[in-house]
């Protein structure tokens, strides 16, 4: 049994208790993305569907918010999970860290609302603070800004809190913090407003490139670095060399890479160089991901303590390197951005991408809090249900990538590459059989998908509660 | 800037090597010290450049200064002329016409186009369109929008007005009842001044160079 498992006390740490918390809130807002996805898929079909009344823009604001939040709150939680078993001790600020969760839970509710029932506003500074500032993935108004700023800082100080009454520094610990410092400066980078479009792109792509493809990943790696050593017994040494190699590989490429953002937005030539050949390097740490993943899993021949969990720790190397890696290098050339630029080849990419590191990496946390949320905890954990979810969620993410890939083809060589990417050329591609006929499997897709979300949440509320006996015997 | 992108990047990608090398004499290549110090020398190096890359690219972005172009742009003609020696399209500034009948000056035209942008912001156009590219892909990119062959092609007959700022502000106003193709857009009851504004930060950004994005605008058919 891994060391990791060993440290795991019977009475969960406050800790461990906050992250549950996270965990819950995060799979309730994985159910609100999918519900809005649902509707703009729909609204794909049938344009007129709740047409002025919950538009298009206001779906999608729900849907990719939604999204962020979920996602980031599951790896934040994540670390509250491990933060204690790697320091051997009750996080320090603790009080702190539950008060500032019920603030950002309330924060989030009035927003959604705000967005739901507000929607927009007029074109002056109290929308920007109140309502909605308008930029997508960061829609957030000012003042949400703020609150999400201090809620990162308050988790900041509790890893290094709780490091420094441990005197323990541990290079996951190193990693951590350091990430974490960057990962709140670049949230600030994009809370600005400025009426040069330029600018405003530039920065806000610090928010969203370097999250997703910089500090986001090193954060997955972090805590997909405990989950190993929890799943696995993986030794410490080996854990972190890879993430070091990681974070090597992650920001040596990553950190320019952002230039593949700034080829057409009015930025200087030198970008379309820079950008194009950093970013051509960005899958490098992905494969370097998988490598790791598969070596641990089969030198342990896949012996775990949680079957669910290591499964979605494999299903997110491979995920992470085909979403990210294969898909974002098929659109990162110059040479090919230029025509697929803000097609929906884009939005293919994002689905898989999103999915494959992100999902991926919370739903390995969520099993193992759910593994140790029991009164006894079995193991190795196991179900009939968790193969289910796991399995139709992949499909259906892959049959809704396979979807936007097809249309985002059809989009691009119609629209920009033959018809001039005016207006009407936009109207004719969207028209286009190929592009019109995704439509619908995307919609059929994003249903399954829907189904699969609620055999995943049936499965986490019911998972664990037998014997291990009983379950391994039935599984055999 | 002196450096070509060429050499920025072997610059840094060769830094980040010897420096690791040097900084791990006598470590082997698969210790956990060689990769630290590998993670730390190669995020410094790449953090030193972006931030130095973003002074230079900060300078060149001001309104005027290059490929944005200042406010006043509003009040004239803008075309998008294919130039030989770049061998793309470029964005080129003709004669003064006016904006809506009248010569902005500088300081009002930064307050126009300002409020159209705070205007596309608080009605989410970029959650449905794409500004520069950048947005969801449900309608067209507006990047270009101003420039667009369509505004006279059919907007302007289908209203009976005769200019193309009316015509895209009465549009605007109105899109619900003037559908263009499957999609309809909203009405997001913009006021004449929001309206005005809205055209506005459209034209001025459809004179931004962004290299020749979106490929061959408005010549095909
Ligand atoms: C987990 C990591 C990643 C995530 C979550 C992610 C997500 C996204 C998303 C959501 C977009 C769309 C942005 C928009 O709304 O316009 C995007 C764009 C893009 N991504 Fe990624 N990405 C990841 C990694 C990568 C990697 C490794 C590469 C390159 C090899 C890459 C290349 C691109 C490119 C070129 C675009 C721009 C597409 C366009 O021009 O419209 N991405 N990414
Ligand atoms: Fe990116």
């Amino acid at each position: 049994m891994s060391v990791f498992a060993l440290r795991q006390p019977k009475e969960l740490y406050e800790s461990q208790k906050l992250a549950i918390w996270y965990f819950i809130v995060a799979i309730l807002l994985f159910g609100v993305q999918i519900t809005f996805g649902l509707f703009m898929a729909y609204q794909y079909i049938d344009p007129e569907f709740l047409y002025g009344k919950l538009s298009f823009m206001t779906n999608r604001t729900l849907h990719v918010n939604s999204m962020i939040v979920w996602l980031l709150v599951g790896l934040m939680g994540g670390v509250y999970w491990f933060l204690p078993l790697e320091t051997g001790r009750e996080v320090v600020g603790i009080k702190l860290a539950k008060f500032i969760w019920w603030v950002i839970v309330a924060g989030v509710t009035v927003v959604v609302l705000v967005y739901l029932f507000v929607q927009v506003g007029p074109g002056n500074a109290f929308t920007l603070w109140f309502i909605n500032e308008g930029r997508e993935y960061i829609e957030a108004p000012r003042w949400a800004d703020f609150a999400i700023v201090a809620w990162v800082a308050i988790f900041l100080y509790n890893v290094i809190a709780t490091a420094l009454a441990a005197r323990r520094i541990t290079g996951l610990l190193g990693v951590l913090i350091f990430d974490l410092v960057a990962l709140g400066a670049l949230y600030s980078a994009g809370m600005h407003y400025t009426v040069n479009v330029t600018m405003d792109q530039y920065l806000w792509w610090w928010v969203v490139h370097l999250w997703v493809e910089a500090t986001w990943e090193v954060l997955v790696g972090v805590v997909m670095g405990w989950s190993l050593m929890y799943l696995l017994g993986t030794p410490r040494k080996l854990i972190e060399t890879w993430l070091f190699l990681e974070v090597a590989l992650v920001f040596g490429t990553g950190i320019l890479g952002l230039g593949h953002h700034y080829f057409w937005i009015g930025t200087p030539e030198y970008w379309i160089g820079l950008g194009g050949f950093f970013s051509a390097l960005e899958p490098l740490p992905l494969v370097a991901m998988v490598v790791h993943a598969v070596y641990d899993s089969g030198a342990h021949r896949l012996y775990t303590v949680n079957k669910p969990a290591l499964f979605w720790a494999i299903a997110q190397a491979f995920g992470n390197f085909i979403g990210a890696g294969v898909w974002g290098f098929m659109q990162t050339l110059p040479q090919i951005n230029m025509y697929s630029h803000g097609t929906q080849l884009a939005a293919a990419h994002g689905h898989f991408a999103f999915f494959g590191a992100y999902v991926g990496t919370v739903m390995t946390l969520v099993y193992i809090a759910a593994q140790n949320a029991r009164k006894h905890v079995q193991i190795p954990l196991d179900s009939k249900l968790w193969g289910w979810a796991y399995g139709l969620l992949i499909f259906s993410i892959i049959g809704v990538v396979a979807s936007f890939t097809i249309s985002g083809f059809a989009q691009t060589m119609i629209e920009r590459a033959e018809l001039g990417s005016t207006w009407n050329a936009f109207i004719r591609a969207y028209t286009h059989p190929w592009y019109a006929n995704t439509h619908w499997w995307r919609f059929w897709m994003g249903m399954l998908f829907l189904t699969a979300y609620l055999i995943l949440v049936w499965d986490l509320v019911t998972i664990g509660r037998k014997p291990a006996a009983a379950v391994e015997g039935a599984h055999d | 800037m002196d450096y070509s992108w060429i050499q920025i990047s072997v610059a840094a990608v060769f830094l980040s090597v010897v420096i690791t090398l040097v900084l791990s004499r006598g470590y082997g290549w698969f210790s956990r010290t060689f990769w630290r110090n590998a993670a730390v020398v190669s995020s410094l190096i790449m953090l030193f450049i972006l931030m130095w890359l973003t002074f230079d690219t900060t300078e060149k972005v001001r309104p005027g200064a290059g490929q944005v172009p200042t406010w006043t742009v509003i009040n004239h003609e803008i075309a998008l002329v294919w130039d030989d020696t770049k061998r793309r399209q470029m964005p080129v500034i003709g004669e003064q016409t006016g904006f809506f009948g009248k010569v902005y000056s500088p300081e009002e035209a930064y307050a126009l186009i300002n409020k159209g942008k705070m205007t596309l912001q608080g009605r989410n156009c970029m959650e449905c369109h794409q500004i520069l590219g950048n947005g969801a892909y449900y309608a067209p990119d507006l990047t270009r929008a101003w420039l667009d062959p369509w505004w006279e092609e059919r907007v302007m007959p289908m209203l009976g007005v005769d200019t193309r700022e009316e015509a895209m502000k009465t549009w605007l106003q109105n899109p619900d009842k003037y559908p263009q193709g499957k999609r309809r857009m909203p009405n997001l009851h913009f006021t004449d001044e929001e309206a005005v504004a809205l055209v506005a930060f459209l034209k001025w950004m459809s004179a931004i160079d962004t290299n020749g994005f979106p490929p061959r605008f408005g010549v095909a058919q």
